[in-house]
């Protein structure tokens, strides 16, 4: 049996499929903490990738009729995305561990090969100190990368840097 | 440890760092990914429903009835994991240029005519068995600023959720015989050429529909699960 098929760029054009509507995940009227999940995407100039493709997936609150889990935004002409959703909280990881409040995200772009996977975590959550996945980055400033800060009313920043200094922690999941 | 979905085989997908495709040249990182193991945030994923996403699998037919300019072909193919087990019910995106080799899409200024009766998006779904099949017309290569006479082999844009979010694929459908596959660096990123190949549609006959439409097969494979699954 062959093995899994390889990826190609998503490429510039990728808007043709885009809906506006998926990068508010609360659309359905979902109730919980909204918040907002904003950051800009720069490359190893600095420079910011517009008309990337940013996915996020979370596994908690738990994907029902009212709440997708998953959403879907564009990066502006300055880098920027901006996702509206339900603020998570702890999830279940391996053995008897928790996991502190998370979300995944995939970033496709032209210029990407494959899809990168990061994470955006929320500065303050005490599950931080022990979340299995962040304990396990050892610099403190690569931990940071997966950190989003807030920046009231709701709002949370995550920046990415794909390439050299404050480069994001990427994962291979 | 064995992952509930095995890692990707070697040379089987391309380098985030692909130096002939100039644009990952600022945006490859620059350290390798962090390990972690997979838990329910990666086995887990998004569900879309043909009530929220309405199945959309005749591109050759605009909004207002009419009919798009270019070769009608149909795309079919089977989705299976890596052990060979169909992909039921998953929905898959797809979208392409037109016949001239422009997308309908602001940021494509290439000098070819547009087709007003042509978007170029679609969204199907695979059956119980894992197959999907859509109507499109066959797009035109086109060229891009990546080196000196570059233009981009024909190729449909394909994007795959599958069971859970590490079984994410987004890739591109080409065509078999297309003279420029030896020279595009984004084809030729994928460094095992068996699996290179697997991006090439087939020409069948089979599928062809006579006097209205050719036929080319695409089968995908998105990632297995490993061999002895973890709880949780």
């Amino acid at each position: 049996m062959p093995v899994a098929t390889a990826n190609q760029t998503i490429g510039p054009y990728w808007h043709i499929i885009e809906d506006k509507a998926l990068a508010d995940l609360t659309r359905f009227g979902a109730a919980g903490e909204k918040i907002v999940l904003t950051g800009r995407i720069v490359d190893g100039d600095g420079a910011p990738c517009s008309a990337a493709c940013v996915e996020i997936w979370q596994s908690d609150p738990p994907a029902s009729d009212d709440f997708p889990g998953w959403g879907r935004a564009n990066t502006d002409d300055n880098g920027e995305f901006r996702l509206t959703t339900l603020k998570p909280g702890p999830v279940a990881g391996r053995g008897n561990v928790q996991q502190a409040p998370h979300i995944a995200i995939c970033i496709l772009s032209r210029g990407l090969m494959t899809h990168l996977v990061t994470r955006a975590y929320f500065r303050g959550e005490a599950l931080n100190e022990t979340d299995p996945l962040l304990t396990s980055i050892e610099d403190p400033a690569h931990r940071g990368t997966l950190i989003a800060v807030p920046e009231g009313d709701g709002v949370w920043r995550l920046d990415i840097r794909l390439q050299g200094d404050g480069e994001t922690v990427f994962l291979d999941v | 440890m064995n992952e509930p979905f095995r890692p990707y085989a070697a040379g089987s997908q391309p380098s985030l760092d692909t130096p002939d495709y100039r644009s990952t040249a600022k945006r490859h990182p620059l350290r390798p990914r962090h390990p972690m193991p997979q838990t329910i945030t990666e086995t887990s994923g998004p569900r879309f429903s043909p009530r929220l996403f309405p199945a959309t699998t005749d591109l050759t037919t605009s909004t207002n009835g009419k009919q798009a300019l270019g070769e009608r072909i149909t795309v079919a193919g089977r989705v299976l994991d890596e052990d060979g087990r169909p992909v039921p019910h998953t929905m898959i995106e797809v979208w392409q240029a037109g016949a001239s080799g422009r997308y309908d899409h602001p940021g494509d200024q290439h000098d070819a005519p547009l087709d007003p009766n042509f978007h170029g998006d679609g969204r199907v779904y695979t059956d119980a068995e894992g197959n999907y099949s859509f109507l499109t017309i066959r797009p035109g290569a086109y060229p891009w600023p990546n080196h000196k006479n570059a233009w981009r082999p024909t190729h449909i844009h394909f994007s795959f959720f599958g069971p859970a979010f590490a079984t994410r694929l987004i890739t591109q459908m080409y065509f078999p015989g297309d003279p420029l596959l030896p020279l595009d660096p984004i084809f030729n990123g994928v460094p095992d050429p068996v699996a290179r190949d697997r991006l090439i549609a087939q020409f069948d006959i089979g599928l062809t529909q006579p006097d209205y439409a050719l036929g080319y097969r695409f089968d995908v494979v998105l990632r297995g699960r490993g061999a002895t699954p973890m709880e949780g």
